[in-house]
């Protein structure tokens, strides 16, 4: 039946005592009529689809406009000077978003979470724990079904495409939902997943989608890399003991009155925001 | 929506609705054809035709021709591949102001001979809405099966498919049925809950004052 909203899947948790997961995958079988085993060899295969798009990245790779294309590997080569602000874990986390949202632009095999511009947040948070062997591959894939279940929700309530709603649809959601996965590989509540999300979507609520010519590239590649650390923050925020104010139902429902309100050159049109802009108009002319 | 439309599809990027979608224009293009196709001719219409090239819509497209699906990692080499194969193409822009903003219109041409005229446009997130076949509007998405017919405009053909379907206990999800003013023929289109048998559609073929039949089935791997 899927959910229609985060407060259903945490009720089913309480009254069940049963966990985010369980609940997620749970319906899953029901939805699409199919044993457990059979929904988790699915994820496993989009897990394995994933780690492969994460690990052949190729930083000599420029885009057909050539906007973007590299700079994963430059993050990844300062990461080992251990200079920056950041510790290791989030520079690596950076590092990731930045190669998958590179990787996409330059027609490499990824896997849409929720939406191919979005590509790069979930694995971004997600990848640098396994590699650290801090996960197993049984957690990858439960934390993916907590994504998968939270975005669910995220698209019948409002939406997950820029093109619909703004940025704020496609890197809010796909944050939204690596930080409820996050909270999950915390063992925590599945209130906070919900009071994660709220505060990861919360964050960027409003964001416009503005690519420069029509192309998933330039803001695309690094607002992966916002999405992925507003996760881990938002995340962290939860598992300090801070609340959402407002609850995370009401959240999903103000970011498509947000989106709806949105004139429709910030919604993918390649427009307005940084579209419009001298240089971003010079760029687009400079393609054709 | 399940959650395998959040996460997912795998696919070659940049963009779920002008390169994944427009794999998928190709495939079921070459599908409809029902054989291998030899030469395309490719109109791209909207935000296809702007951004296109810098979302690998022509790559796509040709992908999706030579039976490619949306997560082949050769979709970037594409051109090489269909130059070995001899597959000839050209592009070239439309307007269609009616149209959705990711619409394109390919003529094809089978090795056979076979010949066929399609519209259709990429409406986000991989799904794709075939607009038109052969100038005659058909709107289906291809995520069922789906039987095209087209007819002499006389009565008694609904009645003949319908009840081949039910006899084959095939249960149709959804029907629709246009009429081409000029050529005094009309079109059928019946998307389905279940695959159609091979040999109902050979025995639809033969019946008198059916033109021609089309099936697309999507999980029929090419
Ligand atoms: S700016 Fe638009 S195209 Fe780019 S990631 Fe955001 S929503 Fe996607």
């Amino acid at each position: 039946m899927s959910f229609g909203a985060i407060k259903d899947i945490i009720d089913l948790c309480e009254k069940n005592e049963k966990n985010f997961y369980q609940i997620i995958l749970e319906d899953d079988c029901k939805e699409r009529d199919v044993t457990k085993e059979a929904s988790q060899e699915k994820m496993t295969q989009l897990l394995d689809a994933m780690l492969l798009a994460a690990f052949s990245y190729d930083a000599e790779l420029l885009s057909a406009s050539k906007m973007v294309g590299g700079d994963g590997g430059r993050m990844e080569a300062f990461r080992h000077e251990q200079k920056g602000y950041c510790g290791d874990y989030i520079q690596e986390v950076m590092a990731h978003a930045l190669q998958m949202g590179e990787s996409n632009a330059c027609m490499k095999r990824i896997v849409a979470a929720p939406t191919a511009g979005s590509c790069g947040v979930l694995p971004a948070v997600l990848v640098p724990l396994f590699h650290r062997q801090l996960i197993d591959q049984q957690e990858m894939v439960e934390a993916m079904y907590v994504a998968a279940g939270i975005g669910q929700v995220i698209a019948s309530r409002a939406f997950i495409a820029g093109a619909a709603g703004g940025c704020q649809a496609e890197i809010g959601s796909a944050s939204a939902m690596a930080a409820g996965a996050l909270v999950y590989l915390k063992n925590g509540s599945a209130k906070q997943i919900g009071d994660a999300v709220a505060i990861a979507l919360k964050g960027l609520l409003g964001l416009a989608c503005d690519p420069v010519a029509g192309l998933v590239e330039v803001p695309c590649v690094k607002r992966n890399v916002v999405g992925a650390l507003n996760a881990l923050s938002s995340a962290d925020m939860v598992l300090a003991g801070i609340k959402s104010a407002i609850p995370v139902d009401e959240v999903i429902d103000a970011m498509k009155d947000i989106g709806m309100k949105m004139d429709v050159s910030l919604k993918e049109t390649g427009k307005g925001g940084l579209a419009a802009t001298p240089t971003g108009k010079k760029l687009k002319d400079d393609l054709v | 929506m399940n959650i395998f439309d959040i996460l997912g599809p795998v696919m070659v990027g940049p963009s779920s609705s002008h390169t994944a979608g427009a794999v998928r224009i190709g495939f079921v293009s070459r599908t409809l054809l029902g054989e291998k196709p030899v030469k395309a001719r490719i109109l791209l219409a909207g935000s296809f035709a702007d951004t296109g090239k810098g979302h690998g819509t022509d790559k796509a497209i040709i992908a999706g021709l030579l039976g490619m699906d949306t997560d082949d990692i050769n979709i970037p080499d594409v051109f090489d591949i269909a130059q070995k194969q001899n597959f000839k193409y050209e592009f070239g822009t439309i307007q269609l102001p009616q149209a959705h903003p990711n619409t394109a219109v390919i003529n094809l041409w089978g090795k056979s001979g076979k010949e066929l005229n399609i519209q259709a446009s990429s409406l986000g997130g991989g799904r794709i809405m075939v607009d038109k076949i052969d100038g005659i509007d058909v709107n289906f998405t291809g995520e069922y099966p789906t039987l095209i017919v087209h007819n002499q405009d006389q009565p008694g053909h609904v009645a003949e498919v319908t009840s081949m379907l039910s006899h084959k206990s095939v249960n149709i999800a959804n029907m629709q049925l246009n009429r081409d003013k000029k050529g005094g023929y009309a079109v059928m289109v019946l998307e389905t809950d279940q695959p159609i048998p091979s040999e109902a559609i050979s025995w639809l073929a033969h019946l008198e004052g059916i033109i021609k039949v089309t099936y697309y089935n999507p999980t029929e791997v090419k």
